[in-house]
């Protein structure tokens, strides 16, 4: 196979290839047409195109063949789609980009959006965003569900939208900038909770998936593997994926959240921290 | 937004994951084997039989068509499966048999040449068609079903290992994806399903 063929997409989805393109035609229209203080620096650039394009990655190059047929790379696409990539783009703060386009929606436009808001609210509550995170992760990987999406196009599909969206959501909810002094956005003692609290059922299910004893996720044998992957090995790197790298994702942002806590405790720090917050990451 | 748009939005939200749920358990015939109607294309592909000859499943219309993949250096899975369905096909009805046309496609063409790959077939049952093409159609064929195969790396000898699924698809008469049966599954239930489907066809 000629090597391009690697970057072509398995299962070529035309919406999606659409929704990427037009998030990255968006985010490159309002980049230079932001006000000077609040343009993004190139590091937060660097953090929403590695985000994006390695979602893009896995779901429309060859890497999404494999992760159709080995259960292990199956949970390195969900780990990138539902972790690292949506973290970075959280990360990358694309705040100002995001108001500079509402700005500039019609007025009618907004209307329309206003029930979106709406579930929007309702799908931020800690408690909600919380459970909605860990619950998707039980649910596309309770067996007899994974059966299912992974030999249902439409579901495989439904599956791998609905981590990456939830992942937007949840990694937002923790590394929304504004400062919580305000009001508008989680305190950094919950946000702190809530990563703790998500990281556990994800330990304890990698765990069960390593140490199980029998083939959990049969539908590979069902559908044939990538390659000849022991079943065995493949159940456990998966396990492995499930296990240790979403728990880090959760330290690493309770390990960022520690730094603004500590950064908001300095005096000559504050001022300067309201005064970037107010020009640099509010919305109305 | 006031509480009570809350609530209906979060009732209309409800009400919808519960639709969406309860569409999985609807009121359908009941079937041992998993059914998967409307999960996948029509039947559809273009092979080689054992003779040499180009098959289609024009060839087979009005038959319940049953499709596996395998090949014939195959340890394990393969001929338990071809017993397998030598199993269940004894245990059908002979009227309801002849309604039946099972497809065993193999994914090494390399080493499957159509004299191996009959006599390999007709050792296990009469039924049992084999067929195999170029790897390009076999992969156009396996990727429409959702299933792969893949090569392991060739021992001194030249022998390697190919992963393949184990699933067995059942098509109707219109060539129509129906059902999804594994080997685990007893063989007396497997041959119910197949014989109602051949009897579906008929009426």
């Amino acid at each position: 196979m000629p090597w391009f063929e690697f970057l072509l997409p398995y299962d070529f989805s035309p919406l999606t290839v659409a929704a990427y393109l037009g998030a990255l035609i968006l985010y490159g229209l309002a980049l230079p047409r932001l006000p000077e203080a609040e343009r993004p620096g190139p590091w937060r650039i660097t953090a929403f195109l590695v985000g994006l394009l390695a979602c893009y990655a896995v779901m429309q190059t060859r890497f999404d063949y494999y992760a159709q047929y080995t259960f292990f790379i199956h949970r390195g696409q969900h780990l990138i789609l539902h972790h690292v990539g949506p973290f970075l783009i959280a990360l990358s703060n694309p705040l100002p980009v995001l108001r500079f386009w509402r700005d500039r929606l019609p007025s009618r436009g907004l209307r329309l959006a206003a029930p979106l808001s709406g579930i929007y609210r309702i799908l931020q509550q800690p408690a909600v965003a919380a459970v909605l995170f860990v619950g998707l992760i039980y649910f596309w990987l309770w067996p007899a569900v994974h059966f299912d999406a992974m030999l249902n196009r439409q579901l495989y599909w439904t599956m791998n939208w609905s981590m990456l969206l939830d992942g937007l959501l949840f990694w937002w909810l923790m590394l929304d900038p504004r400062t919580p002094a305000r009001g508008r956005t989680l305190g950094h003692g919950t946000r702190i909770l809530m990563m703790a609290l998500v990281a556990l059922p994800q330990l304890v299910l990698g765990a069960v998936i390593v140490f199980a004893h029998e083939s959990l996720y049969d539908i590979y044998d069902v559908c044939g593997r990538a390659w000849p992957i022991a079943p065995r090995t493949d159940q456990l790197l998966g396990g492995l994926l499930t296990w240790i790298p979403p728990a880090m994702m959760s330290i690493i942002g309770i390990l960022l959240m520690l730094k603004r806590i500590m950064n908001d405790g300095r005096p000559q720090q504050k001022q300067a921290d309201l005064a970037h917050s107010s020009n640099g990451g509010m919305a109305s | 937004m006031s509480a009570s748009r809350h609530t209906t939005t979060l009732a209309a939200f409800l009400l919808g994951l519960a639709m969406l749920l309860s569409g999985c358990s609807g009121e359908k015939p009941h079937w041992n084997g998993k059914d998967i109607s409307g999960v996948m294309p029509d039947l559809e592909f273009e092979l080689r039989s054992v003779q040499g000859d180009t098959v289609t499943p024009g060839d087979s219309a009005g038959q319940v068509r049953i499709l596996f993949f395998g090949y014939t250096s195959c340890p394990d899975v393969c001929p338990t499966t071809l017993a397998y369905l030598h199993q269940v096909l004894e245990k059908m009805p002979a009227e309801a048999r002849q309604d039946v046309t099972a497809l065993f496609i193999s994914v090494d063409p390399k080493r499957d040449t159509p004299e191996r790959l009959g006599s390999y077939v007709s050792y296990f049952d009469s039924h049992i068609v084999g067929l195999t093409g170029s790897e390009d159609r076999l992969r156009k064929l396996a990727k429409r079903y959702r299933t792969t195969f893949g090569y392991g790396d060739a021992d001194n000898d030249g022998n390697y290992a190919v992963s393949h699924s184990s699933a067995i698809y059942v098509f109707d008469g219109k060539g129509r994806i129906r059902l999804l049966l594994k080997q685990d599954m007893p063989q007396q239930q497997a041959a119910e399903d197949l014989t109602r489907l051949a009897r579906q066809d008929l009426s």
